[in-house]
């Protein structure tokens, strides 16, 4: 009697679980990417294939705890983050699988790919040096090692030491030129900042166009959205005040970082997902990016946008990047002795 | 007349703390009893447990016929059909007057209602303040209504916990007479909680003087005053001073203020110690007197002074005297016992 | 008892990370860090303490015992700042005010200085987060201390000025002291806010608790180190409980009379009159007008772009989740207090107490600790049933509305329990035994009594809650169902992507939406007052 009253009681729930349970023709995304530079091409994928997508989205290791705690359970098929050191990450923790697919391994090169097939790149960007075009001659710069020159002191914006773009310049440092040197680099920088770090990284170009500093360190795409932003004049002429200098183009290249996918691993629609990678990595969606938010695209050949073309080619770091997520915690022990807040 | 209330063999205790101990007394319909005590002797509790506000560790409560406390089970407060007035009235403030007595007659018809509200108004003779709201009401009309509301659902028993203590004290009595007055119209049982034996002996047809948990003697006002059963009552009651005595015959207690006759405890034989209690009408002033006090303080009671005395060996005593006799502190004057109800308690 | 229980599984599953051995990371922490996260902490709570009372005490009692031009305004406008979610108003101001906004250079091509060249207070700063915080945490001291000047007997204030006391000297001496517990009971609202607060201090760069226990969980990774953070964190909101506590029990002794009379109204004139509607101004102004008129600018540029369909959508999704939690959070800190009324032992209370605790722990460390037992219990059914009938019910509550609608419930109990257990507290037990011995039971009374004499308070309870739920953000991000957003979703997603334009039409719904209740609230406050309805409160 009871074990019918049990049963019955399972079964209305699991009516009332819904959907998730049943593997249906859609895909469930978790996403640390911003709803507006994803939503659009889900909405893309679903009108060409007719696969329905659900989307959350959060930061990467909200999301990372929320995957690992829902287990095999997690309505979850695909986790889109937008740095390889959270990729790195969720690897580690075990909520991925192998992707496995013939078609994304023939257009994403092997390097941007994880060594394990976890996870792949959907997008590149860089993280460079701005510079004020009338108070600093692009000649006096050469590289990142170079930023802790006290030559720059009082001379450079840069953000917080809890940005996880920062987190992985300083972990690249570390892989190239070991602990040590990292740390001495992490104190210079902090000797150099002309202000205490705030705010993001179109504020530090503001800043530095405003002449709070001379150099401004950012990502690329913050770089083109306040180019190309019409409607508020101030940043596009903010923007013109600085130029883009590529570092370490005599050495190891600039440093760049990944936005990137991972099929996660009791994913219930695993080959729908297979398909929206595929789709994320199809030149369709590669201009999408380099022309919504001025993204590198991961293959080669996909097209790009104007603006992309016109901050010129260059040479970027070719280090494994699942090495950022490794030497992560490092980084951020070391920003916090050097005092880097 | 039939037992509406049977309280048997309660106790209640807070913890370990034993507040009533096995107290029992019986009130028939339509008598008012009180309960009478100083605080903290457990008054309170066991009209809060006759409420239903309290559960009792040992002993019953019955209402009518009906069992209504014991350990086992207890009915809870709304249940009971009990109506209680509260030492701050807890009138509703957000209510009308009507609309207060009318909150215990939800399961009426409107017109019953309207009826019930309009005779009870009446009778607390505040049918003109029907629509007001108790901030409105001075202290004695708030108190009236208090009672109206309580009365409203006919209770079979009304509790009135120390209802008159927020009054002025020259209004209390008045105030008991006319409470008196309205629950014998309605032929209310009812159980007073009071601590103020003038407040009893105006309102209450019986009363149980209580003290530490434990119920001292049930009787009339009268019977306490002159027939206390103890010490505690003896003293708790009205004015007065124990003196120590020996018997030294049958009928006769020889103390420091001369022998005194009457009747000896039971059991006491020639020789035994004894208590006697002398009120203060049983000290004459008497010039003549051979037994001299001094008077150590005085109070003018209008047409009388009550005067505090020592005698030669040191005991006080209180004298009531017609307040023609105006003596001074430290004074000395003549007294001599004349004792109509010898109160006396073997040691 | 059991909800308060149930509502203490997340706190209590955050500290059980604290019993685990210290990692080195703590070790890290303590010599690197910890200090500054300490003293800052600490001069954020003294600065928000100090801005918070300075402007709501002065306001509260300006708009409740004088009469100026425009007060009748000011009693709701004052409650504006509180629709403001924190962040919001940080990114505006930083907008503003920072080196590289439009004001600092106007400045500069005025005058062609260059950096360095002046002074200008850095909005970016310990002071700017104080100056952020207590502008829009202010209403809560006003609120409280408002209703309580108002509740005063007129009694104890006309002896003050019978013994030669003038306003100022009455409001000193007597009217201060006696709204004392309201006051402290605001302020601690205030400063429970101030220690959850991320978006803020994160922008600003400052390294407290908030953004110290973010970092160790997520950047260095390391739970138990977070864990202990936090629980450094509840230490410090507990001693404040305490003495909130401690304040609150003098309370009871504070009302000495049952009579309400008009209260005396101190007309103003002159430049009197001028300085109170300035007094009054400056925080509207600074609070509400000036960052939503920054936002509604924005919101005009951007307008065309961030409207469209969805956006209808994610406003009736924010409005009817706000209103749920609401309700739900009324209804169990009802629940709560009256039980706690009924039955007041010591168990009862301690879960009650800790129950209320939520209220200033960071966001997301509440949904972490609610994820990590929901998840746990989705499995465990899920296992049972396979197991048992081969069926998996999947997740049953993780990733669904009532996630959601917990972790707001966790978070936002305390608002409405103290609301509720201060209003409870004013209604004299007799009046529970009166309605019982007239045949009404408990439930019963609490309908009919309770809740009608307490109309005022449930109210405020009512849109307080809804006002933050509105404002709430990281609970929702990572709690949500898929497909589901909210206003407060879609303004932080720009925000932080530094589309600060872009954001601004999701910011200024979340105000509109809140302004309704907050309009609401001031209504309802100042007709609550009437002689009848208040008029229990005695000894």
């Amino acid at each position: 009697m009871k074990l019918k009253m049990l049963s019955i009681i399972a079964a209305s729930l699991s009516v009332l679980a819904g959907s998730y349970a049943q593997a249906s023709n859609e895909v469930n995304v978790y996403s640390a990417r911003k709803e507006k530079l994803i939503k659009p091409l889900l909405d893309k994928f679903t009108a060409a294939t007719g696969i329905k997508t659900n989307l959350v989205t959060a930061k990467a290791d909200k999301l990372l705890t929320r995957l690992q705690n829902e287990g095999r359970n997690s309505p979850a098929d695909l986790f889109i983050t937008v740095d390889a050191g959270r990729l790195h990450r969720a690897r580690e923790k075990g909520v991925l699988q192998a992707i496995n697919s013939s078609t994304i391994n023939s257009i994403v090169p092997s390097h941007l790919r994880d060594p394990d097939d976890q996870w792949v790149a959907l997008s590149q960007r860089s993280r460079v040096i701005f510079y004020v075009k009338d108070r600093v001659k692009a000649d006096e710069l050469s590289s990142y090692e170079d930023l802790a020159n006290p030559k720059w002191k009082k001379r450079i914006c840069i953000r917080g030491s809890s940005n996880i773009y920062n987190q992985s310049l300083l972990a690249s440092m570390i892989e190239t030129n070991g602990e040590q040197a990292a740390e001495a680099w992490a104190r210079g920088i902090v000797a150099n900042m002309a202000r205490p770090p705030k705010g993001g990284d179109r504020d530090q170009i503001k800043a530095a166009a405003a002449g709070q500093c001379d150099i401004a360190i950012a990502n690329t795409y913050y770089y083109g959205t306040m180019l190309s932003n019409k409607k508020d004049p101030a940043q596009m002429a903010a923007a013109n005040k600085v130029a883009i200098f590529w570092p370490n183009q005599s050495g190891r290249g600039a440093h760049v970082n990944v936005s990137g996918a991972g099929i996660t691993r009791h994913a219930p629609n695993k080959e729908n997902a297979i398909r929206l990678l595929a789709f994320l990595v199809s030149p369709e969606s590669q201009k999408w990016y380099a022309e919504v938010n001025f993204e590198y695209p991961v293959t080669a050949d996909a097209e790009t946008s104007d603006m992309l073309k016109s901050w010129g080619a260059f040479k970027a770091d070719n280090l494994n990047l699942s090495r950022l997520g490794a030497n992560n915690v490092t980084a951020v022990k070391i920003m916090d002795r050097a005092g880097w807040r | 007349m039939s037992k509406q209330l049977e309280v048997n063999k309660l106790s209640v205790s807070f913890g370990k703390v034993n507040v009533i101990n096995d107290i029992s007394f019986s009130l028939a319909a339509g008598r008012i009893g009180c309960i009478l005590g100083p605080s903290g002797c457990g008054k309170t509790t066991a009209l809060r447990t006759i409420a239903g506000f309290q559960q009792p560790t040992k002993g019953y409560v019955l209402l009518g016929n009906k069992q209504i406390s014991s350990p086992q089970k207890s009915l809870p407060p709304e249940k009971r059909n009990i109506g209680m007035v509260f030492q701050d009235f807890a009138l509703f403030p957000n209510l009308t007057v009507a609309d207060n007595i009318r909150f215990g007659l939800r399961n009426w018809t409107t017109d019953a209602q309207q009826k019930r509200i309009d005779e009870l108004l009446e009778l607390i003779g505040l049918k003109h303040l029907a629509t007001a709201y108790s901030h409105q009401l001075s202290g004695g009309q708030q108190q009236r209504v208090a009672l109206a509301r309580a009365m409203a659902p006919k209770p079979d028993i009304l509790l009135l916990d120390e209802p008159f203590s927020s009054m002025d004290i020259d209004l209390r009595e008045q105030l008991a007479r006319e409470v008196r007055n309205i629950l014998k119209q309605e032929n209310i049982t009812a159980i007073l909680v009071t601590h103020d034996q003038h407040e009893a002996f105006v309102m209450a047809d019986e009363i149980c003087v209580m003290h530490d948990g434990i119920i001292q003697q049930h009787d009339t006002g009268y019977n306490l005053y002159h027939k206390p059963a103890n010490k505690f009552v003896a003293d708790f009651i009205g004015q007065g001073v124990i003196i120590t005595g020996e018997a030294i015959d049958t009928g006769k207690i020889k103390t420091e203020l001369g022998i005194i006759e009457g009747s000896t405890p039971e059991g006491c034989q020639p020789g035994c110690k004894v208590d006697v209690l002398i009120r203060p009408d049983d000290v004459i002033h008497d010039d003549e007197s051979n037994e001299q006090a001094i008077i150590i303080d005085k109070a003018f009671k209008g047409a009388e002074f009550l005067y505090t005395l020592r005698t030669r060996t040191g005991v006080e005593v209180l004298c009531l005297a017609p307040s023609h006799h105006n003596h001074q502190i430290n004074e000395s004057i003549g007294i001599r016992l004349d004792i109509d109800h010898l109160v006396v308690f073997k040691q | 008892m059991l909800i308060a229980i149930l509502f203490s599984v997340p706190t209590l599953t955050i500290f059980t990370f604290v019993f685990q051995p210290a990692t080195d990371t703590w070790q890290h922490l303590y010599d690197t860090v910890l200090t500054e996260y300490l003293t800052n902490s600490a001069l954020l709570v003294m600065g928000v303490s100090i801005g918070s009372l300075t402007l709501g005490v002065s306001t509260a009692w300006l708009t409740s015992l004088c009469t100026f031009p425009g007060k009748k305004i000011f009693i709701w406008a004052l409650l504006l700042p509180l629709a403001m979610p924190a962040y919001i108003i940080a990114y505006t101001y930083t907008g503003m005010f920072d080196f590289a906004g439009p004001v600092q250079t106007l400045l500069r091509e005025l005058t062609g200085w260059g950096y360095g060249d002046y002074w200008f207070p850095e909005i970016r700063s310990l002071g700017g987060a104080i100056t952020m915080l207590s502008l829009v945490l202010y209403p809560y001291v006003y609120l409280l201390a408002r209703a309580a000047f108002l509740e005063q007997s007129v009694c104890v204030l006309e002896v003050s000025r019978s013994l030669g006391c003038g306003p100022w000297c009455s409001f000193y001496r007597v009217a201060l002291p006696l709204a004392r517990p309201a006051i402290v009971a605001g302020l601690s609202l205030a400063l429970m806010e101030t220690l959850a607060d991320y978006g803020t201090v994160s922008y600003f760069g400052l390294g407290v608790f908030t953004t110290g226990i973010f970092r160790t969980w997520f950047g260095l990774g390391d739970e138990t180190a977070a864990a202990k953070l936090a629980a450094l964190l509840l230490l410090f909101v507990f001693t404040l409980v305490i003495i909130e506590r401690g304040s609150r029990k003098q309370a009871r002794y504070h009302h000495t009379s049952n009579k309400y009379s008009q209260l005396p109204e101190y007309q103003l004139t002159g430049l009197r009159a001028f300085t109170a509607m300035l007094i009054c101004f400056l925080p509207v102004f600074l609070g509400f007008l000036l960052p939503g008129g920054q936002l509604a600018y924005w919101a005009g540029i951007t307008f065309d772009e961030m409207v469209d369909a969805s956006f209808i959508r994610l406003t009736m999704n924010s409005v009817l989740l706000a209103a749920s939690a609401a309700i739900l959070s009324l209804a169990l800190a009802l629940i709560l207090a009256y039980g706690k009324r009924l039955m007041p032992q010591k168990s009862v209370l301690a879960a009650v107490r800790i129950s209320g605790m939520g209220y200033a722990i960071p966001g997301t460390v509440i949904a972490v600790g609610i994820i990590i037992p929901f998840a746990w219990l989705d499995n465990t059914i899920d296992a049972f049933t396979r197991e048992h009938f081969n069926i998996s019910t999947g997740l049953l509550l993780s990733g669904t509305l009532v996630a959601v609608l917990f972790a707001y419930m966790v978070r936002f109990l305390a608002v409405s329990l103290q609301t509720v257990e201060s209003g409870l507290g004013k209604i004299k037990y007799s009046m529970d035994d009166a309605a019982r011995s007239l045949g009404y039971t408990p439930t019963e009374t609490l309908r009919k009594i309770h809740m009608p004499l307490m109309k005022g308070t449930l109210l405020t309870s009512l849109l307080i809650v809804f006002v933050d739920v509105m404002k709430e953000l990281p609970a929702t991000l990572i709690l949500r169902p898929f497909n589901f957003n909210t206003l407060a979703v879609r303004a932080f997603e720009l925000a932080s992507d530094e589309r600060l334009a872009d954001s601004a039409s999701a910011a200024i719904m979340i105000v509109l939406a809140g302004l309704i209740p907050v309009i609401l609230l001031s209504k309802s406050i100042s007709t609550s007052r009437a002689g009848h309805v208040k008029a229990t409160r005695s000894q």
